[in-house]
Parts: structure tokens; C-alpha cells; sequence
């Protein structure tokens, strides 16, 4: 493909306080590609994800991001990304169709009443779309926190650990709805530490272990025990 | 222009929405707006003469510590729900959240004031029909400075340890013209003089107003960043 | 290159003191400890001259982020501080045999008292955020609004101090003053300065060395 990856991060490290968590991390995403970033519970991956989501600036090396620089420009990237991550970044004391209209409105958006009801159907909330989040399932949350970019598309999803804490109901819409992401021509970096259906969606593995990516490898026909072995494999060399 | 309106003007009905249906902070500053009632009358007494002369700077005093009370928690509702991050990560300008925010607060300030005038009005008995809309003009320019540092702070001590005690800390100190002007010049409104007589008072306060709110949106994007 | 600075430092505070104590007229009514004075004013200069430092440092740091703009801003604000406090204190030395009192609403004092508690707030809300970033960022929003503040303190608490009470005894008197007094002021205003940039300069030492240390 003669075009530059959509995501380019180059010797990038991060170091909190004395504590090195990245080092001479390189990555590249390309359009339309999902990538699944293996690691263990501390080996950086949130981290990795925050730097491109410009919540947290990288003490060396370069995140660059549809173009622009995710530290020296980051509103510029923070227009094409959508971060899914822990926190589930809805107000509890709101009904799904208020989240929305506010998250939406606030990013500049004018949504209607139509796009609005249109939007939590994707996400399977229409249903409830007038109930408080404070009522809501994992799951539930997940998917509102999702319908935040079903009415304005970013070009990259971020996830962390997306399919943590939901059933198996949820789980399938899930890898559906990401696939369908990924459809429409959108890229997705997802962390991850288990080896479990979210590698279906995937169309690389890049194994972070010590800092910097220890194995990138394209997922083609590895089933889960193949992505297990390599995993243990280098995230053993590394340490 | 018009989506920095309205991206402000959504931050505000959602504020507004939260407290509706939480009623948290509205309903405990109406009673502590009683209670500093309490405390005041046992602290002056009920001699009428000493009541006059500390009158303005009690009143200023209600205004301020449940200021201190309300702006600390301009912004808990987004620690709470986990959404500090996600207000960073919306595209726009985010000094529409500055000002969003600074206009809930503002609003809930005015209540607590004209709870708190009421209540002072009934309790220590004045007569305050005459002189009511120039104590409006004071009070408004006096909030809008107090709520444009404390929005800023707010967001600034959002994230620290000991909140509680930055808080007020930073804020007293920066509000101390304010606090000056605010009183002098409620001293004057309430012997019935003219709002001419302060007119010094109320320029420095407009004066302020401009300066703080102009510092708190072009400051907000480093202070949110963060 | 700090070396030398503290050598004519040193020179410019001696030269100071001669010229408050030695050279310049002893004052009728108040005596001997006017010459406080010589002191107390150069100090509060000097504290201006830091805050007005911090502001631009701050400034400086949120456009470039450069690391030594913060260290100076954090420094000059520390400095500023210690001038301050020096500023107050010999204000209540002065005041004490002069009215009989340590402790005086004082158009000059009040104001100085005001900046010395809100810089200590920025000097405390530096040492509570460990985050060294976020801390510069914080710090430099603050050193920002307080430097803007200060026209304003001074504005209010004049008027609140002068609309109803004679102006303070303690400026150095209105329109003409002697020449001996005007340079016994100015050798003093030049030798804090020194001082100021001599303590600055440390300290910004220090700091980068705690910076590099912490790797």
C-alpha cells in the first residue's frame, strides 16, 4: 500500500518518575487495520493507548496520528480518535438519550432527535434509551460508550481491554459491531491481555513486552494456543 | 461562534440536569446558608447598632463560605462518573466548558445570595424593598469575579490530594480586592446611597470581572489538560 | 559566572548598608529606625520585580513548555516570597517604636500582605502536585492570575485605606526628597536586585539539578 500508516509511533518512551514503562516502542496502523497490543497487567498497553489518545505526553520519540503530532498537536487527533477505555466516560444521573445529546452536542455536533434514537439502535440502547445509566449492565455502558462515535465517526477507535466484564451476548455484538467499524474503513489499536475472541477481529498481533514491541506479527491462521505460545515466548525473552 | 454557544450552553443543561436529579448541592447550601444565619446572630448578638455596622461584611462573608462550598464542586460530577477525560478528549474549543461551567455556576451562586439576602432579611429584620436592585448590580459583578477564579481553581484542584484545603487557599488571597469592593460598596447600597458614590468600587469590580474571565478562557485548555 | 555575581552582590549590599545607616541624614521626629526604610522599600521593589518575572515565566512556559522557563518562574516566585516576607517584617519593625504598634492596616502593608499569601498559595500548590508536569502547568496558571491581581489589590486596599483615613506615614514623603536619600534608596533597590538574581540563579541551579537527577 503506497499510503502512510494512519498510525506511526516511532522510539517512543515513557518514563513516570523513575519508572520506565515504554522504550523505543514502534508501531504502525495502517487504514481500515485492527490491531490487537498483547501484554501483561503492567507492561504498558494503557499507557501505549493514553499517548495516542493524547491524555498522556511521551518523554521521547514521536506518536503521530492521521498526520498530526498526538503532543505537539493533539486537538487536531483528538478529532479523528474515540477512546473506549476503563472509565466509561457517561453521566450516571443521565438516560442514555441525554448522554448522547450531550457527548454529541459537545463535539460539536447538532444531532436530532432522529439521529439520536438511530444511533443507540446501533448500540442496541434503543430500548432504553430513556432510563439512567445508573441502572445500566457492564455491557450496557459499553455499548453507550460506543454510541459516542456511531454519530461522529472517528477515524481510529481506541480500546482498552473492550471485552473485559461483558457475557457472552455482549461479546458477540461487540466483535460485530468492531468489525463493522473496520467495514466502514475505520482502524482500531486495542489492548488486551487475554487471548479470547477479541483476537478474532484483529488482523495483527504486536506482543509489547519490556517496553517496545516485542513480536508484530500478522493473525492470519494462529488460533488462540498459537497467540498464547508466542506470547509466552517473548514476553518471557523480554523480561 | 454560534457551536461555542452551544457547547456551552449543553455543559450547563447537563449540570443542571445532574443536580435535578441528584439534588445534592443545592438543597445542603440552603441549609447551610441557614446555618451561617445561626452562627452570625450568636456571634453579634442582638444588639441592633453593631448589627448595622457588620451587616455588609456578614453578608459577604454567608456569600463567600458557601461560595467556597459550591464552586469546590464544580467539578466532582465529572470525577465521579469518570468523565474528566472524555470532556479533554471532545473536539472544540474548551473554553467552552470554561464558560459553561462558570454560567452554572453562576446561577447557582445567585441563588444561594438571594436565599441568603432573604434570610437576612427576615431574620434580622430589614427593610431592604428600596434598596434591592442597586444590591443586585453589586452582588452580580461581585459572584461573576468570585465564580470565574473559582471555575478556574476548581478545575485546577479537581485532580490534587487535599482538595478541600487548596481550594480556599488559593482562592481567598486572589479574591481580597474583590472582597474590599464588594463590601464597600454593599455598605454604601444599604444606607440608601446612590450607586454614583461607589462608582470607583464597581468599575474595579467590572475591571476584574474582565480580567478573570479572560485569563479563565485562555488558560482553561492547559488547566483541563491535565 | 553565580560566583561573581555574589561577589558584587556582596559589595552592593555593604555599599547599601553604609549608605542607610552611615551616609544618609538621620530623620527628626522618628529617629534611628527610619532608616528602616532604606530596606523596607528596595524589598518591595525587588518582590514586584519577581512576581513580574513570574508572570512572564509563566506565560513562557505555557507557550513553549521549556522546563527552565518553570524553574525560573518557581524560583523568582520563592524569592519573591522571602522579599515579602522581608518587606512585612520590616514594615512591623518600623511600625512598633513608630505608632507603638507591630501590626498596622497600612495601605502598603495590607497590599504587600495579600501578594505574600498568594504566592505562598502558588508555593504550596507546587509542592502538592508530584506530577512534575502538571505541576508547571498549574503553577504557571496561577502565577498568571495572581500577577494580574496585583493592580487590582493595590487599587482596592489604597482606596479602602485612604478614602477615609490620611495617607500612611510611611512613604518617603511627598514630591521632593533629598539626593542623598534618593540614592541611598537606589544603591539599596540595586543591591536587592543583585540579590534577587544571585538567589534566583541558585536556585534555578538547583532545580535543573534536581530535574536531571530525577532522570
Amino acid at each position: 500500500m503506497a499510503a502512510d500508516p494512519l498510525i506511526q509511533v516511532t522510539g517512543l518512551r515513557k518514563t513516570f518518575g523513575n519508572h520506565r514503562v515504554l522504550d523505543g516502542l514502534d508501531l504502525d496502523v495502517r487504514v481500515g487495520e485492527a490491531v490487537a497490543v498483547l501484554g501483561a497487567n503492567g507492561a504498558g498497553k494503557t499507557t501505549l493507548l493514553k499517548v495516542l489518545a493524547t491524555l498522556v505526553r511521551p518523554t521521547r520519540g514521536t506518536a503521530i496520528v492521521a498526520g498530526h503530532d498526538c503532543a505537539r498537536d493533539p486537538e487536531r487527533v483528538r478529532r479523528e480518535i474515540g477512546l473506549v477505555a476503563h472509565g466509561s466516560y457517561v453521566y450516571e444521573d443521565l438516560t442514555a438519550s441525554e448522554n448522547l445529546t450531550f457527548w454529541t452536542t459537545l463535539a460539536g455536533g447538532r444531532p436530532s432527535a432522529a439521529a439520536l434514537a438511530g444511533a443507540l439502535a446501533t448500540v442496541e440502547l434503543d430500548r432504553a434509551a430513556d432510563e439512567r445509566v445508573r441502572t445500566f449492565s457492564a455491557g450496557m455502558k459499553r455499548r453507550l460508550s460506543l454510541a459516542r462515535f456511531v454519530l461522529v465517526r472517528p477515524r481510529v477507535l481506541l480500546l482498552d481491554e473492550p471485552f473485559a466484564g461483558l457475557d457472552q451476548r455482549a461479546k458477540k455484538w461487540l466483535e460485530e459491531h468492531l468489525a463493522s467499524f473496520k467495514a466502514g474503513g475505520g482502524s482500531i489499536v486495542m489492548a488486551t491481555h487475554s487471548f479470547g475472541r477479541e483476537l478474532a477481529v484483529a488482523d495483527r498481533i504486536a506482543i509489547l513486552a519490556g517496553g517496545a514491541i516485542a513480536l508484530d506479527t500478522p493473525r492470519g491462521a494462529l488460533s488462540a494456543d498459537d497467540v498464547q505460545r508466542l506470547y509466552a515466548l517473548h514476553a518471557e525473552d523480554a523480561c | 461562534m454560534l457551536t461555542f454557544a452551544r457547547r456551552a450552553f449543553i455543559v450547563v443543561w447537563k449540570d443542571l440536569l445532574v443536580e435535578r436529579r441528584s439534588k445534592e448541592t443545592l438543597n445542603a447550601l440552603f441549609f447551610f446558608a441557614l446555618l451561617l444565619l445561626f452562627v452570625f446572630q450568636f456571634a453579634v448578638g442582638p444588639d441592633r447598632e453593631r448589627l448595622a455596622g457588620t451587616l455588609p461584611g456578614l453578608l459577604w462573608l454567608g456569600f463567600i463560605l458557601s461560595g467556597l462550598l459550591g464552586l469546590g464542586r464544580t467539578f466532582v460530577v465529572e470525577r465521579e462518573n469518570d468523565c474528566w477525560e472524555a470532556l479533554l478528549l471532545a473536539p472544540g474549543d474548551k473554553s467552552a466548558i470554561y464558560v459553561g461551567k462558570l454560567a452554572g455556576n453562576l446561577l447557582l451562586m445567585l441563588v444561594v445570595e438571594a436565599i441568603l439576602v432573604v434570610l437576612f432579611g427576615f431574620f434580622f429584620n430589614l427593610d431592604l424593598g428600596a434598596v434591592l436592585p442597586a444590591l443586585a448590580v453589586v452582588i452580580g459583578l461581585g459572584t461573576v469575579a468570585f465564580a470565574a477564579v473559582g471555575t478556574l481553581f476548581a478545575a485546577m484542584t479537581a485532580q490534587v490530594r487535599a482538595r478541600e484545603l487548596l481550594f480556599p487557599v488559593l482562592l481567598l488571597p486572589v479574591q481580597a480586592p474583590v472582597l474590599l469592593a464588594t463590601v464597600k460598596a454593599t455598605e454604601a447600597v444599604l444606607l440608601g446611597e446612590p450607586l454614583g458614590s461607589v462608582a470607583h468600587w464597581l468599575k474595579l469590580l467590572a475591571a476584574a470581572d474582565v480580567v478573570y474571565v479572560a485569563v479563565g478562557v485562555l488558560t482553561f485548555d492547559f488547566v483541563l489538560e491535565g | 559566572m553565580i560566583r561573581p555575581i555574589g561577589g558584587v552582590t556582596l559589595a552592593a549590599l555593604a555599599a547599601g548598608l553604609v549608605m542607610a545607616f552611615g551616609v544618609a541624614p538621620r530623620e527628626a521626629t522618628q529617629g534611628n529606625v527610619q532608616r528602616i526604610m532604606y530596606l523596607h522599600v528596595p524589598s518591595v521593589w525587588v518582590a514586584y520585580l519577581a512576581f513580574a518575572v513570574v508572570l512572564v515565566a509563566s506565560i513562557a512556559y505555557l507557550g513553549r513548555r521549556s522546563e527552565t522557563a518553570d524553574w525560573v518562574a518557581h524560583a523568582s516566585a520563592e524569592v519573591g516570597v522571602l522579599f515579602t516576607g522581608l518587606t512585612i517584617a520590616t514594615g512591623s519593625i518600623w511600625g512598633k517604636p513608630t505608632w507603638g504598634t507591630w501590626w498596622t492596616w497600612d495601605a502598603r502593608l495590607t497590599s504587600v500582605s495579600i501578594l505574600f499569601v498568594m504566592y505562598l498559595g502558588y508555593l504550596l500548590l507546587r509542592g502538592m502536585i508530584e506530577d512534575r508536569e502538571r505541576g508547571a502547568r498549574y503553577a504557571a496558571v496561577v502565577g498568571i492570575v495572581a500577577a494580574f491581581n496585583i493592580p487590582l489589590v493595590h487599587f482596592s486596599v489604597y482606596w479602602w485605606r485612604t478614602l477615609h483615613q490620611p495617607p500612611s506615614l510611611m512613604k518617603p514623603g511627598p514630591g521632593t526628597m533629598p539626593d542623598v536619600i534618593v540614592a541611598a534608596l537606589l544603591v539599596n533597590f540595586a543591591a536587592f536586585s543583585l540579590l534577587y538574581v544571585y538567589f534566583v540563579a541558585k536556585r534555578v541551579r538547583l532545580l535543573r539539578r534536581e530535574a536531571e537527577a530525577a532522570g
